[in-house]
């Protein structure tokens, strides 16, 4: 078991042709992910990496009966990208894109959430369930299969995070970069009740940074719901106020969105929380040795 | 990104939204020039700076005469602004606005910002205008009115109506031009992919006008591609030049003002890298993404982007490895110490995909001031002793 993706999974990949595209369709297709088709418009009929390549995600669908799109088109792109893959009902959609604009992405989730589509991303690593099926760009030798569940707005943090885990002889159950962006799809209140409801995961890492105020979501949901053991760390402690920390949604704006709040509510709901990334691995260990 | 007043006005202008007229003046000179042009007997000069306060720190000045506008615009022109928002170091005037005076009967607060938890824009007010919100939402967070306006459906009558009643205000003359003014500004947001506007204060005046006195704006930084007019209003003066040449070369850098320089790959794990070493006792200088691609060229540029900063004592590179293995980054740190003199120690933590080859790399290069270490802790740690003389 896992969540969201297994082996089974069958993906199609919007800017399929492009050079992003083509490196990481290839990567995940090494992997064992069931890529079975991709879309560039204009290029609908030709062959890529020997998969079929379609104009429409919509023609793609129909064709190969895929239900996930791995989204590589530039970032103009992105909400017209989201749209239209739940247009044609795809079930997820994982935008890899990074710098979408606010308002498109503003338009396309709110579209995607009527048509039933969720959305990971965008400007994240993208979601991989260990040793079955990668859609996305991490690199996937360091996802030993296990039963720890792994949430995280960053990209490296989700590999550091990984590796630890790893390291400690514990495996990865499903490990899902939600992105760091101010609009994002799924979130921790979405993917949690999902780790909790696998019976293969058996603890949950969450990795937040400052921000918004998802975390602080996530913990009033885990006082109430989550029974399984949650390690969390949450990045920029050190960051300075009003700064935009590389990512578009990583700011502290006047004293709203800081890490010590976000840390102080997860403590207060039962969570284990560390200080800084490099004791992610030992927390779980103890979680889990209880 | 954001704007000086002046031009937001501009934009403002454009869509309909009221403001008093003013013309943008370099000299004392041309603010007279402008005074004249405007008419009158009261004009206000202002200095244009990207920071809230201005008329505390003594940046904005009412003038009843010509030659009072030409003293104030000299003295104004060429000071160097401190507001709570510039920090102690204050910020350079170069420009003044010169604006006709207005007759104010009232202050209110209208702003439009990106709700995150909502996912659209909201529309705040408040009858408290000319205090800074946050202190009014700290102190009395019953006087802020919040309008979420659903992009779908855009902004409609009762968004209007949501506004006046919170406000308070009975006369309709008023209320129908304060629901324009309002949907004019929400025209603004949307259509400009703005981040934020924030007009305060927000005038009445004695004839029950409602004109924006102040105006701020920022935008969506990933948008700007579709905004050429907008991006031609980028004032690089205003931004932080270190910053800016980090951001040329794809790098994110943010100075701070501690001891070790940061080096990462990835914004999240950048930010852990700092709270890390402040775990361990240390202080970091900066916080710096190399992205996705680390390579020699790059990592060579963030030496050299850190070491322009005096305070630095040693240097942490940090790189998870994913897709790029880790080994050519060892390769590509060893070509850029020959590319820039880094005179501090660097310790060097590789992780992820060939890191013990990485590893091995760099201990052949037996360069004495690159120190490899194992795992994040093990860097931070070593960085800490480092910065501190130790070995």
């Amino acid at each position: 078991m896992s969540i969201l993706v297994n082996k089974d999974t069958k993906v199609i990949v919007q800017g399929f042709t492009g050079k992003e595209g083509t490196f990481h369709a290839e990567q995940c297709l090494a992997y064992g992910t069931k890529i079975v088709g991709g879309v560039t418009p204009n290029k609908g009929g030709q062959e890529h990496l020997g998969l079929p390549v379609f104009n429409t995600v919509n023609d793609a669908v129909k064709n190969t009966g895929a239900t996930v799109s791995m989204i590589f088109v530039p970032p103009a792109f992105v909400g017209d990208a989201v749209m239209e893959a739940a247009d044609a009902g795809i079930e997820l959609a994982v935008v890899i894109t990074e710098g979408a604009p606010v308002r498109d992405m503003q338009m396309a989730k709110a579209y995607a959430t009527k048509k039933g589509m969720k959305t990971i991303g965008p400007n994240c690593p993208g979601i991989i369930t260990a040793e079955e099926c990668k859609i996305g760009i991490m690199p996937g030798n360091i996802f030993k299969k296990g039963n720890i569940g792994l949430i995280s707005k960053s990209g490296t943090l989700t590999y550091e995070g990984a590796n630890q885990v790893c390291k400690e002889g514990f495996g990865i159950s499903t490990a899902v970069g939600i992105g760091g962006d101010p609009i994002i799809g799924l979130s921790y209140k979405q993917l949690l009740p999902m780790f909790e409801a696998d019976p293969e995961t058996k603890a949950i890492v969450m990795i937040g940074e400052i921000g918004g105020d998802l975390e602080i979501q996530a913990a009033a949901f885990i006082k109430e719901n989550i029974t399984k053991p949650v390690v969390a760390f949450i990045a920029g402690q050190t960051a300075p106020k009003g700064k935009r920390m590389g990512h578009a949604g990583a700011i502290v704006s006047g004293s709203a969105g800081t890490a010590a709040e976000k840390m102080e509510a997860l403590k207060a709901a039962g969570v284990t929380v560390v200080v800084s990334p490099a004791e992610i691995g030992k927390a779980v260990k103890e979680a889990l040795s209880k | 990104m954001n704007i000086h007043e002046y031009q937001a006005k501009q934009i403002f202008a454009k869509y309909g939204v009221p403001t008093p007229r003013g013309i943008i003046a370099n000299t004392a000179d041309e603010a007279v020039a402008n005074a004249k042009e405007l008419g009158g007997t009261v004009w206000v000069v202002k200095a244009q700076i990207h920071a809230g306060g201005r008329g505390l720190g003594g940046g904005v000045k009412l003038a009843r005469s010509l030659d009072e506008v030409k003293t104030l615009a000299s003295e104004i022109l060429g000071m160097t602004l401190v507001t709570h928002q510039t920090g102690p170091e204050g910020k350079l005037v170069q420009k003044v606005y010169i604006e006709e005076g207005a007759d104010i009967k009232d202050e209110l607060y209208l702003g439009v910002v990106l709700d995150r938890a909502k996912e659209m824009p909201i529309i705040m007010a408040s009858t408290e205008g000319g205090m800074a919100i946050e202190d009014v939402a700290h102190d009395t967070p019953e006087k802020i009115i919040k309008v979420a306006v659903d992009p779908a459906i855009g902004f409609q009558g009762f968004h209007g109506r949501e506004l006046v009643f919170g406000l308070g205000i009975t006369n309709p003359d008023e209320q129908k031009k304060l629901i324009s003014f309002a949907s004019k500004l929400y025209k603004v947001y949307m259509d400009n992919d703005a981040e934020m506007i924030e007009i305060n204060p927000l005038i009445k005046t004695g004839s029950g006008d409602f004109l924006a006195l102040d105006g701020k704006m920022g935008f969506d930084d990933s948008a700007l591609g579709r905004h050429p007019d907008i991006e031609a209003m980028r004032d690089l003066s205003e931004e932080d030049p270190d910053e800016r040449e980090a951001s040329e070369y794809g790098l994110s850098y943010v100075s701070l003002d501690g001891e070790i320089g940061c080096m990462v790959n990835g914004a999240g794990l950048a930010m852990g890298t700092m709270d890390t070493i402040n775990y361990m006792g240390g202080t970091p200088a900066n916080f710096l993404d190399v992205g996705g691609k680390a390579n020699a060229e790059t990592v060579a540029k963030g030496f050299e982007i850190i070491l322009k900063n005096p305070n630095v004592k040693a240097i942490f590179v940090n790189i998870f490895g994913g897709i790029v293995r880790c080994d050519r980054i060892a390769n590509g740190i060893l070509e850029a110490t020959k590319l820039v003199d880094v005179h501090v120690p660097v310790i060097v933590r590789l992780d992820g995909t060939n890191a013990i080859e990485a590893i091995e790399i760099l201990r052949n290069a037996n360069i004495p001031n690159i120190i490899p270490a194992v795992d994040l802790a093990d860097g931070a740690a070593k960085a800490v002793k480092a910065a501190k003389g130790e070995k």
